[in-house]
């Protein structure tokens, strides 16, 4: 190092909860071990406690966030995607860095990451549209039924693609109207706590999405058995775990879906399917008469 | 009116509510004859378009509880029985019945509604005998709703491409389903006709205490000339239920029944990648604005806690009245109690008709026994019930806080449970503060009102100044812990379809 250089600033990694930073409760860390194996940072390692406290946060915020208009949640998830394109360098660069993450090359993947915001956002306003109906009862009632967010979804994100599979998972979860708990793999902490710092300026509402980053497989039993957890997203759980995640997940009879797709790049690694899996259908009825 | 002065009293007669004038609503005997019926001295399983004996040579008897006379030996499947029948449906699925044109399929599910209609009448009766539910209700709403069920599905099996269009709707293969007793043909009917317009083979369970009716539809489809082990039904209790459950050959589990049993049923499912909808308990909220039409609200009240002695999921069991017409409401509701009917399922007069087994009266006994400890006030219209048989008084209890049994648990019975509110925020906390989620009805005439409430209901079907109406195109499922997926309609048809992305 010569005289005259300068000092990096290095970023502490902390957890994401209820629209704050903190760092764990546990006060411990794990080491993110990059791609060329050099250590990149610490990362935050998620305890119970801290499943639980962005349980609460996701659950205090699911009825604000459920109630705003469908316009008003496009142009959120819209505005992540601005912010995500202006730091996209950023992004491109913790991407590269993301161990196990080499199957894309990282612009392409993040791009697709922007695109994919952008198409889940264009979906707020016409889920209802594409999964609702008016149905044509054999009496004089009025029948309609639409599609309602479950509540609160947990999601043990995919280890790669790091930024592309947690979009891809997270986005049709908001899109629905939903409140997310991201449970991530310390190797991804990097895009997964840029991405917080993007939803943190997007006016997405505090606890509407609550990052954790650590040990993801002492972390998802934790998830899938909370009973204020009406969702499970399990795409980031072996298949030597599912079964028992699934069990813990039947305790409250959460719905769960684990996405086979093996192409994040495909056209049908995005479809408002992936929002039907979490939201329940409601039908009313009403007589008509005079 | 009373027992001993009926004129021509054929069947048990009843003592109604003292506060009716004497003779005001005197009905003279109206029995339904049970000559349409010709029941057998037992019954095998259905496998493979034939009905066979069970591997273990057992078998159980099922009676009418509003007797408790025997009606007939049931076969008792283990299993070796539901591997048969796992292994017809599989060989039926790959054989013929995935690759037959959907028109074909949708012919012969045309037919069978066509054939259910036909022989309503007979089913109904049927129904009413092993099951104990009024044969006003079996004639006029469960056997309309099976025909309608099949009708409303058969069209839908040459049409799939249109409701999934550009996804590809394909059948997932067989599909095991298992029933309840409360409405045993019309849940076969909600289970096989979305499994068989979408191109499934099928393995029904029908409940051990009302397998007579699915037995009888059993029969209607081997007419119908369906090709054999589409439909195969294997009767028996928990054990068959599990055996089902865990065969390593089906493709999905579909199952209605309690919140409980569904659960071990999500445990039993897990890691196993098989698909599961299930359609379990409720504790259905009936909130009752002040400005409500109280006659009417009387009326859907009555319905929703009353029909089919309340063995209903989603009886609207929670009775929430807003403060200022609380007294008024419950005065209503009990004068119109004391003019409910209760007694021989089969007279066409009779509007609460047996409780399904003794088992299930005895839940209700101990449930409503919790309700007067906890502190609860009891209203029972003062009837005559039979000797023999399983009967329960239409109950209303009020004075019910939300910590008590009869407020949480589900009763599954003909027992009603009165709270207040002041707010509509606090009726939709209230109705929501249950981990079910499958009902809920609202009564005011203010539509603006109707719409928010709907809006905050954590519930699958909503009624709104109306209750427990059914159709076949109208979805139906709950949220929570009332289960997952839908049946009816569109949405009902997507639980049966591999579709792609």
């Amino acid at each position: 190092m010569s005289d005259d250089a300068r000092l990096e600033v290095r970023k502490t990694h902390k957890l994401f909860i209820g629209g704050a930073f903190p760092r764990s409760e546990s006060g411990d860390t794990l080491a993110v071990v990059g791609r060329d194996g050099s250590v990149l940072a610490q990362a935050s390692k998620a305890s119970r406690k801290d499943v639980r406290d962005a349980v609460k946060a996701a659950a205090g915020a699911a009825p604000g966030w459920a109630e705003r208009t469908a316009y008003n949640r496009g142009q959120v998830l819209y505005r992540i995607a601005e912010i995500l394109a202006d730091r996209r360098s950023v992004f491109v660069d913790a991407v590269a860095r993301t161990a196990g993450d080499d199957s894309l090359d990282a612009e392409v993947e993040v791009d697709a990451s922007i695109d994919r915001w952008v198409w889940y956002a264009g979906w707020t306003d016409k889920l209802a549209m594409v999964l609702g109906s008016r149905n044509p009862v054999a009496g004089p009632y009025f029948n309609v039924s639409s599609p309602v967010p479950v509540g609160v979804v947990g999601i043990v994100a995919p280890q790669a693609p790091s930024l592309l599979g947690l979009t891809s998972t997270l986005a049709p979860v908001l899109a629905g109207g939903n409140t997310a708990v991201v449970v991530a793999a310390a190797a991804t902490t990097l895009p997964t706590i840029a991405l917080a710092e993007v939803l943190a300026t997007s006016d997405v509402p505090a606890g509407v999405v609550n990052l954790l980053t650590g040990a993801q497989r002492e972390l998802q039993p934790w998830l899938a058995g909370h009973r204020a957890v009406d969702g499970l997203d399990a795409t980031g759980v072996a298949d030597a775990d599912i079964r028992a995640i699934e069990v813990e997940a039947a305790d409250n009879l959460k719905r769960v879906h684990r996405s086979t797709i093996t192409d994040w790049l495909a056209d049908d690694a995005q479809s408002p399917w992936m929002c039907a899996t979490f939201l329940e259908t409601r039908t009313v009825w009403h007589p008509a008469g005079r | 009116m009373t027992t001993d002065t009926a004129p021509g009293d054929i069947a048990p007669r009843l003592r109604h509510g003292l506060s009716v004038p004497s003779g005001l609503l005197d009905y003279a005997p109206a029995p339904e004859s049970s000559a349409i019926v010709h029941l057998r001295d037992s019954y095998g399983l259905f496998i493979n378009g034939e009905f066979v004996a069970p591997a273990s040579g057992r078998g159980f008897a099922t009676i009418n509880p509003a007797t408790e006379a025997h009606l007939a030996e049931v076969a008792e499947a283990d299993a070796t029985d539901v591997d048969r029948a796992v292994t017809a449906a599989r060989a039926a699925f790959e054989g013929s019945w995935r690759d037959l044109p959907g028109r074909e399929r949708a012919k012969l599910i045309f037919r069978l509604a066509r054939a259910i209609q036909e022989r309503s009448r007979e089913l109904a009766v049927l129904e009413t005998l092993d099951g104990g539910k009024p044969i006003r209700e079996s004639r006029d709403i469960d056997l309309p709703l099976v025909a309608a069920h099949f009708f409303h599905h058969a069209g839908w099996a040459d049409k799939l491409n249109h409701a999934f269009p550009g996804r590809n709707p394909q059948p997932l293969g067989v599909v095991g389903q298992i029933i309840p007793w409360n409405f045993p043909l019309l849940m076969a009917a909600w289970k096989l006709a979305p499994a068989l317009a979408t191109g499934n083979t099928v393995v029904l369970k029908p409940a051990e205490t009302t397998p007579l009716s699915a037995l009888l539809l059993a029969e209607i489809i081997q007419e119908c000339d369906f090709p054999p082990g589409v439909v195969n039904m294997v009767t028996g209790a928990g054990a068959t239920g599990a055996a089902l459950v865990e065969h390593p050959g089906l493709d999905k589990i579909a199952f209605t029944g309690s919140t409980s049993v569904g659960k071990g049923i999500a445990r039993a499912v897990a890691g196993t990648g098989k698909r599961l909808t299930l359609e379990l308990g409720g504790k259905g909220a009936h909130i009752v604005f002040e400005d409500a039409a109280l006659d009417q609200a009387v009326e859907g009240i009555v319905d929703g806690i009353f029909f089919n002695q309340g063995h209903v999921c989603c009886a609207g069991s929670r009775l929430l009245v807003q403060e200022p017409v609380h007294d008024e409401l419950m005065a209503r509701l009990r004068r119109r109690l004391d003019t409910l009917r209760v007694g021989d399922p089969m007279d066409k007069n009779t509007d609460v008709g047996a409780i399904n087994s003794r088992e299930q009266l005895d839940r209700i006994t101990d449930l409503v026994q919790s309700g007067v400890d906890e502190g609860a006030a009891m209203y029972q219209p003062a009837c005559d019930l039979p000797g023999n048989g399983f009967w329960f008084r239409p109950t209303v209890f009020t004075d019910v806080a939300q910590s008590f049994r009869i407020a949480r648990e589900e009763i599954f019975g003909p027992v009603l449970s009165a709270l207040t509110f002041r707010t509509a925020e606090e009726a939709v906390e209230k109705a929501n503060n249950t981990p079910y989620g499958l009902s809920a009805g609202v009564w005011t005439e203010k539509g603006s009102r109707i719409l928010w409430v709907a809006d905050r209901l954590e519930a699958g079907v909503v009624w709104s100044n109306t209750f427990n109406q059914f159709d076949p195109t109208s979805p139906f499922g709950g949220f929570g812990e009332s289960g997952f997926g839908r049946e009816g309609g569109w949405h009902g048809l997507h639980a049966y379809v591999k579709v792609a992305q």
